[in-house]
C-alpha cells in the first residue's frame, strides 16, 4: 500500500515538473529579445518538459498494467534525437537570413563559411555562380 | 494527489499552446514561425500523453508518435526551403 502512494507521488512529482518545463519553454519563446535566443527555450526546456512527461506515462501505465511498455521511451527517444537536429537546423537558416540581433548576442561563429551566414551568393556546385 | 498533479500539468501545457499561438501570429521573421510550429507539436505531443492519462488508454501514443515523425520531417522540410531555397536538390 506504502509503495502504491510513493509511485503516486513520483508519478505526480514528473507530471508537475513536465508540466513547469513545458510551460517555460514556451514562456522563453515568447518573451526573449531575439532569435537566437528564443531558440534557447523550446530546444532545451520544452524537450526536458515533454521527456518528464512521457516518464511518468511510462510509470503510470507500468503500475496499472504490470508490465513496462516501449513505445513511451520510443517517443522519448525519438525527441530526443531529432531536438538537436532541428534546432541546428533552424539556427543555421536564422544565420543565413541575417536576422536582427540584439547587441549582447554574439554572431557570426569563425567556424561557419561565408555563405553559411549569407555574406556572399551560394554558388552552384556545379556550375559555379553562372 | 494524481488528479490535481494532471489537472496543473494540463493547465500549464495549454498556457504553452497559447504562448505558441502568440509567437505564430507576432514573429517578425520566418524562422520565429518555424520555431513556434516545432514547439507546438511538442506541446502537443504532451497533451495528447496527458489525454491518454486522463483516459487511461494507451490508444494514442501511436498517434504522438506520428506526431513527433511528421512535425520533425516538416520542420527540417521548411528549413532546407529557406536554406536553399529547394528542399530535394
Amino acid at each position: 500500500m506504502t509503495l502504491y502512494v510513493i509511485l503516486e507521488g513520483v508519478i505526480a512529482f514528473f507530471l508537475v515538473a513536465g508540466g513547469v518545463f513545458a510551460f517555460i519553454g514556451s514562456l522563453g519563446m515568447a518573451h526573449l529579445p531575439d532569435f537566437y535566443m528564443r531558440l534557447h527555450g523550446p530546444t532545451k526546456a520544452t524537450t526536458l518538459g515533454i521527456g518528464c512527461m512521457l516518464i511518468a506515462s511510462m510509470l503510470y501505465f507500468w503500475v496499472t498494467q504490470g508490465k513496462p511498455d516501449i513505445q513511451e521511451m520510443l517517443i522519448t527517444l525519438f525527441l530526443f534525437i531529432t531536438a538537436p537536429v532541428s534546432a541546428h537546423l533552424m539556427a543555421k537558416t536564422g544565420l543565413h537570413m541575417q536576422l536582427k540581433h540584439i547587441d549582447e548576442t554574439g554572431g557570426r561563429p569563425p567556424e561557419l563559411r561565408p555563405e553559411e551566414i549569407g555574406e556572399k551568393p551560394v554558388p552552384h556546385p556545379d556550375r559555379g555562380h553562372g | 494527489m494524481l488528479d490535481i498533479a494532471l489537472m496543473i500539468s494540463l493547465t500549464l501545457v495549454v498556457l504553452a499552446l497559447l504562448l505558441n499561438v502568440y509567437r505564430l501570429a507576432v514573429g517578425p521573421d520566418m524562422p520565429d514561425r518555424i520555431l513556434a510550429l516545432d514547439t507546438m507539436y511538442i506541446n502537443s505531443i504532451a497533451l495528447i500523453v496527458l489525454m491518454g492519462l486522463w483516459l487511461n488508454t494507451k490508444t494514442y501514443f501511436e498517434s504522438a508518435l506520428l506526431i513527433a515523425m511528421l512535425g520533425f520531417i516538416s520542420t527540417v522540410a521548411v528549413c532546407k526551403y529557406l536554406l536553399r531555397g529547394d528542399i530535394i536538390e
